[in-house]
C-alpha cells in the first residue's frame, strides 16, 4: 500500500509521522498569523465621502465670518503632511532594523544547537505576543533619555526610541515568517542539497532561502501594512507625529465640527499608502499560490 | 559480469546495520557488500528499510548500531567528515529534488562550482557533456518546472554525476513517473551501469533488476531476506516470503 499524499511531500514512511505533525503546525501558524490586511477600493471611497460629506455638514453650520472649513483644513495640511513623514520614517526604519534582527532570529530558531533554538523561540513568542503598545512603553520610560559616548553626550528623541519599540514585535513577527518559510519548505530540497556534500550554511544560503524568498514576501509585506497603521500608537507616548498634530490642530481652531473631516483626512492618508501594498500583497500571493 | 567474491576489498560494506524510528525498528540486522563496479538492486514491500538503507549509506540518516564503509571511509565513525563521504557517493531521489530556482545547467554545476572548488569552466564543460549523455542537450537553460518528470530525473542524474562520484544510490528514481517516461531514465541507469559505475538501487521495476543487476537483495521487514544473482533469485526463490512477493508482483 502506497503511503497517502502529504502536503509535506515526502514519500518515506519513516518520516510521515513528522511530516504530519509538520502539515498540522503549519495549519495552525496559519490560524494564528497576524491578521490580513485586506483593503477593498471601495472603503477608500467611503471615507473621502464621509470627509466630503462631514465638511459640508460643518461648513453649513458655521457661522457668518469665520474662516471657511476648507481654508482652515488647507491651513494645517502641511504640518499634518509633515507629521504623516515621521509616521513613514518610523515604520521604514522600524521595518527596516526588525527585518535584519528578525532573519537573525529566526535562523537562530532553526539552529542546530537546542540551547540557541530555544532561546530564540522564546525571544520570538515573548515578542510577538506582547502587546505593542506595552513594548513601545517599555522603550520609551525605560531606555535613558540620552547616552554619553566618549564624553560626546548624544539625545535620544522620543521618536527614535518609539521606533525602537516598534522595532521589537516586527523582529519578532520576522523571525516567525523566516521559521514557517525555511520550514514549508519540502525536506527533499535539503535531502539533495545534502546528498551533494553543501554544508548546512551553504545549503541555506543557496537553496533553502533564494525559495523562501517568494514565501516570505507576502507575509513581509502584510507586516509592514499593521506596522504602519500601528505608528499612531507613538501620539500616546508623545511622539509628534501625524495623529498628534492633528489632535492638536483640533485643540487650536476649538471647533468640535472639524473633528469627523479632520481624522477622516487622515484616515485617507493612511489608506492611500496603505492600499498599493495591500493589492501588491495580494497579487503576489495569488501568482504564489502562498497563503500568509 | 563481475564475481563479487574474487577476494578485492568491497567499495560498499555494511554490517549488522540497526536503525529504529520511535518504535518503530526499520533495519534489524541487515549486511551487505558492493564490489567495485557491481550494480546491485534491493527489492521488498514498501516500509522493508530499503529507502533508510540507502539513506545511511551516505549518512543522510545515522544508524543506531552497525558499521558502514565506503570507499575506506568509515561512515559510522563518529568524527566522520560527512562532506568528504558524501563527495564520494551520488544519491538520485524517487522526487528528484531539483532547485527549482536554478536552471538545468545551474543544477548540475553547483555542486562542483562551490562545493568542490572546481574552476567554473571546466565544471560547465562537464556538465554541458553529461546533460548531453542524459539526452538532454537544448534544455540547458530550462528551469525544472518546465520538464517533465523524466527529464528532471536525468537533470538530477547528471547533476550527481557531475560531482564525479564512485558509487551512485538511486532510491526508487521511476516511482513518480508516468509509464512512457520510465523507460528514458532507466536506460541512462543501464548505460551507467554497464560504463562500470557502482550502483545501488532500490526499485520496483522487477524487469529492470533483472536486466541490470549484478546481484539482487530482497528485503522484508528490516532483514535482507535472500540474496542472489538476479536469474537465479528471480526463477529460484528459495523463501516463501520471496516467493510470495514475487507472485504478487510480477
Amino acid at each position: 500500500m502506497r503511503p497517502r499524499p502529504l502536503p509535506s511531500g515526502t514519500d518515506l514512511p519513516v518520516l510521515l509521522p513528522a511530516a504530519d505533525r509538520l502539515a498540522r503546525r503549519a495549519a495552525e501558524e496559519r490560524r494564528l498569523a497576524l491578521p490580513r490586511v485586506t483593503l477593498d477600493a471601495r472603503w477608500g471611497a467611503a471615507i473621502l465621502v464621509t470627509v466630503l460629506l462631514s465638511a459640508a455638514a460643518a461648513q453649513a453650520q458655521s457661522a457668518p465670518g469665520q474662516e471657511s472649513v476648507l481654508a482652515t483644513i488647507w491651513k494645517w495640511t502641511p504640518l499634518v503632511g509633515q507629521g504623516f513623514l515621521l509616521n513613514i520614517a518610523i515604520s521604514v526604519v522600524a521595518m527596516t532594523c526588525g527585518t535584519l534582527l528578525g532573519v537573525l532570529l529566526g535562523l537562530a530558531q532553526i539552529s542546530l544547537l537546542a540551547p540557541v533554538r530555544a532561546g530564540s523561540w522564546f525571544l520570538t513568542q515573548f515578542f510577538r505576543n506582547a502587546p505593542w503598545l506595552v513594548l513601545l512603553f517599555y522603550c520609551i520610560f525605560m531606555l535613558p533619555y540620552r547616552v554619553t559616548i566618549a564624553g560626546e553626550v548624544i539625545e535620544i528623541p522620543n521618536w527614535l526610541r518609539a521606533t525602537l519599540g516598534l522595532t521589537l514585535p516586527v523582529m519578532a513577527n520576522v523571525s516567525e515568517i523566516v521559521r514557517g518559510a525555511v520550514q514549508s519548505l519540502a525536506k527533499g530540497q535539503w535531502e539533495a542539497a545534502e546528498s551533494l556534500a553543501f554544508s548546512r550554511g551553504q545549503t541555506l544560503r543557496m537553496v533553502i532561502l533564494p525559495q523562501c524568498l517568494k514565501r516570505m514576501l507576502p507575509p513581509w509585506m502584510n507586516l509592514y501594512a499593521i506596522l504602519i497603521m500601528s505608528t499612531p500608537l507613538a501620539s500616546i507616548v508623545g511622539v509628534e507625529e501625524a495623529m498628534t498634530l492633528a489632535r492638536g490642530a483640533l485643540n487650536a481652531e476649538r471647533r468640535g465640527d472639524l473633528l469627523i473631516p479632520v481624522y477622516g483626512l487622515l484616515l485617507l492618508a493612511f489608506f492611500v499608502y496603505c492600499y498599493p501594498i495591500a493589492r501588491a500583497t495580494r497579487w503576489l500571493e495569488r501568482r504564489a499560490q502562498v497563503r500568509i | 559480469m563481475r564475481d563479487p567474491a574474487r577476494g578485492e576489498a568491497p567499495l560498499v560494506s555494511i554490517r549488522d546495520a540497526h536503525k529504529r524510528f520511535g518504535d518503530v525498528e526499520v533495519l534489524k540486522g541487515v549486511s551487505l557488500e558492493v564490489a567495485k563496479g557491481e550494480a546491485i538492486c534491493i527489492i521488498g514491500p514498501s516500509g522493508s528499510g530499503k529507502s533508510t538503507l540507502l539513506r545511511c549509506i551516505n549518512a543522510l540518516v545515522p544508524l543506531d548500531a552497525g558499521t558502514i564503509t565506503v570507499s575506506g571511509i568509515e561512515v559510522t565513525d563518529p568524527k566522520l567528515d560527512k562532506i568528504v563521504l558524501r563527495r564520494r557517493v551520488g544519491m538520485v531521489f524517487q522526487q528528484y529534488n531539483l532547485f527549482p530556482h536554478r536552471t538545468a545547467l545551474q543544477n548540475v554545476m553547483m555542486a562542483p562550482v562551490h562545493v568542490l572548488r572546481q574552476d567554473r569552466r571546466e565544471v560547465e564543460q562537464r556538465a554541458r557533456e553529461l546533460l548531453r549523455k542524459v539526452r538532454l542537450e537544448g534544455k540547458e537553460g530550462a528551469y525544472p518546472g518546465e520538464l517533465s518528470g523524466g527529464q528532471q530525473q536525468r537533470v538530477a542524474i547528471a547533476r550527481s554525476l557531475c560531482m564525479q562520484p564512485e558509487v551512485m544510490l538511486f532510491d526508487e528514481v521511476t516511482a513518480a513517473l508516468d509509464p512512457e517516461t520510465v523507460k528514458e531514465v532507466l536506460v541512462t541507469i543501464r548505460e551507467l551501469a554497464e560504463e562500470g559505475m557502482t550502483c545501488l538501487l532500490v526499485t520496483h521495476e522487477m524487469g529492470f533488476a533483472r536486466e541490470v543487476a549484478d546481484h539482487v537483495y530482497f528485503t522484508d521487514r528490516g532483514v535482507i531476506v535472500e540474496h542472489a544473482p538476479p536469474a537465479e533469485l528471480f526463477s529460484a526463490p528459495r523463501d516463501p516470503r520471496t516467493r510470495e512477493f514475487l507472485g504478487r508482483i510480477l
